[in-house]
């Protein structure tokens, strides 16, 4: 069990920020993220891509503002817990327990919902009978790609996860690629390589097909695609394997009794707190009058809620608002020598 | 300002006025009209806003797919030819009468 002043769901920018804020008002918290790295939207969905609207920052990518976030909080040595999803909330005397998916316990009385717009998870085939082999025969990432050795593999998709298992498998298995369209948006170089060995027969490659459904009998055998014309195929497949990114799901956050307006949680705009005590939401997963989905938002958010935190982790102090340019305590925490 | 007609897949209809200069997507959601999830807010990165122009003429009418969007629609649920992101569709006169189909489900 881990005892700390704040849980932060969520390893996004607002996360990172607010972690910064708690750092230096002399707070500890602990950020849990469903993803294998930090840095939430910004580097899942477009880490190369500028962005514009960062006060005082003309243009950054989601990379560079990640880095920068996790440079800035440096000094407060937070532990990060990745490929981790907040499971279970339970309530004791003030005090929230936590479970993670992994197993670990936390013990806090302030937890920060910065999760965005949910976790992210894989998007599935919309076929009902793939969820028959779903970690079986249906497969959406890769772990051991021995398992694939002379077998039939079927691949669906058309960004580069798609095309360059299509390349590495076709070595060892036979490889069909299913895609929706003659165009790829995979890296030009993979494309390539993907005609040529469609065009020397090492690779089957279908487009304009989409899923339509798989069969088996126990064990998966066979995928059938359908055009949109309405013609349809059927595949021999020992294994189907979908590659079509990666979708934001609440989970389990719409389980903890929050009150949810469609996919957000309603917040009061003093400290962001939840309609439950000592739960506060920031960031894209909060909503109030005038919200705007902006990173600069989900900063003052987590400044915010920083200072809502501290009233439950230190009931018997009072909060007195620093500057850092004048604060020797936050430059103390900070490290600053001078 | 444009009259838009969104139709869930179930074949409920709804009809908005969109002020020029939102998207079709604002227009769903600032309307309350179910059926068009827009995880990301408008952009182009989640394909949670997926509609179909089932007519013809619209679809060809319609300004065209930027860079982007059509390896955004790759990963929309029941992708067609007819397929747009009604993030990327910008309202204007032009637009009054546009009807948008909405697919069974964002995935």
């Amino acid at each position: 069990m881990i005892k700390t002043d704040v849980v932060i769901i969520g390893a996004g920018p607002t996360g990172l920020f607010c972690a910064h804020q708690l750092g230096i008002i002399g707070l500890k918290c602990e950020i849990v993220d469903n993803l294998d790295k930090i840095g939430g939207q910004c580097i899942e969905l477009y880490p190369d891509k500028p962005i514009y609207d960062i006060p005082a920052v003309p243009k950054c990518t989601g990379e560079e503002l990640t880095n920068n976030l996790i440079e800035q909080i440096k000094p407060f040595n937070f532990n990060f817990h990745l490929s981790d999803r907040v499971q279970e909330l339970k309530n004791e005397n003030n005090k929230w327990l936590v479970k993670t998916l992994n197993g670990k316990e936390f013990e806090t009385p302030n937890i920060v919902i910065a999760g965005g717009v949910g976790s992210f998870e894989p998007r599935k085939f919309p076929t009902k009978s793939a969820e028959k082999y779903d970690g079986k025969s249906v497969l959406y990432s890769i772990k051991d790609k021995t398992i694939f050795k002379d077998k039939s593999v079927v691949i669906f998709g058309g960004g580069d996860s798609a095309l360059d298992w299509a390349i590495e498998l076709s070595n060892s298995s036979k490889v069909t690629l299913v895609h929706r369209r003659d165009e790829f948006r995979g890296a030009p170089a993979s494309v390539q390589k993907i005609k040529e060995l469609s065009d020397n027969k090492t690779i089957d490659l279908i487009t304009k097909y989409l899923i339509k459904d798989v069969k088996g009998n126990g064990s998966l055998e066979s995928v059938e695609i359908k055009s949109e014309t309405g013609e349809s195929k059927v595949i021999k497949a020992d294994y189907v394997l979908g590659f079509f990114g990666l979708i934001m799901q609440l989970g389990p956050i719409a389980e903890w009794g929050l009150n949810l307006d469609k996919k957000t949680i309603p917040v009061n705009t003093e400290n962001f707190e939840t309609n439950k005590k000592g739960i506060f939401a920031i960031g894209d997963i909060c909503t109030y009058p005038g919200k705007l989905k902006l990173i600069l938002s989900g900063f003052h958010e987590g400044a915010l809620a920083a200072r809502g935190c501290f009233k439950y982790a230190r009931p018997d102090e009072k909060y007195r608002f620093e500057f850092t340019t004048a604060s020797s305590t936050i430059k103390d925490r900070l490290g600053v020598k001078e | 300002m444009a009259k838009i007609k969104y139709i869930e897949f179930n074949g409920t209809e709804h009809e908005a006025d969109v002020a020029n200069g939102l998207s079709v997507m604002e227009g769903a959601i600032q309307n309350d009209i179910p059926g068009i999830d827009a995880d990301c807010g408008g952009g182009m990165s989640c394909a949670t806003c997926h509609v179909y122009i089932n007519d013809d003429e619209w679809f060809r009418k319609l300004p065209e797919k930027e860079m982007g969007e059509d390896d955004m629609l790759d990963q929309a649920f029941e992708p067609k030819s007819n397929s747009r992101l009604s993030c990327q569709l910008i309202v204007s006169d032009d637009l009054d009468g546009l009807t948008v189909h909405m697919p069974e489900k964002q995935v």
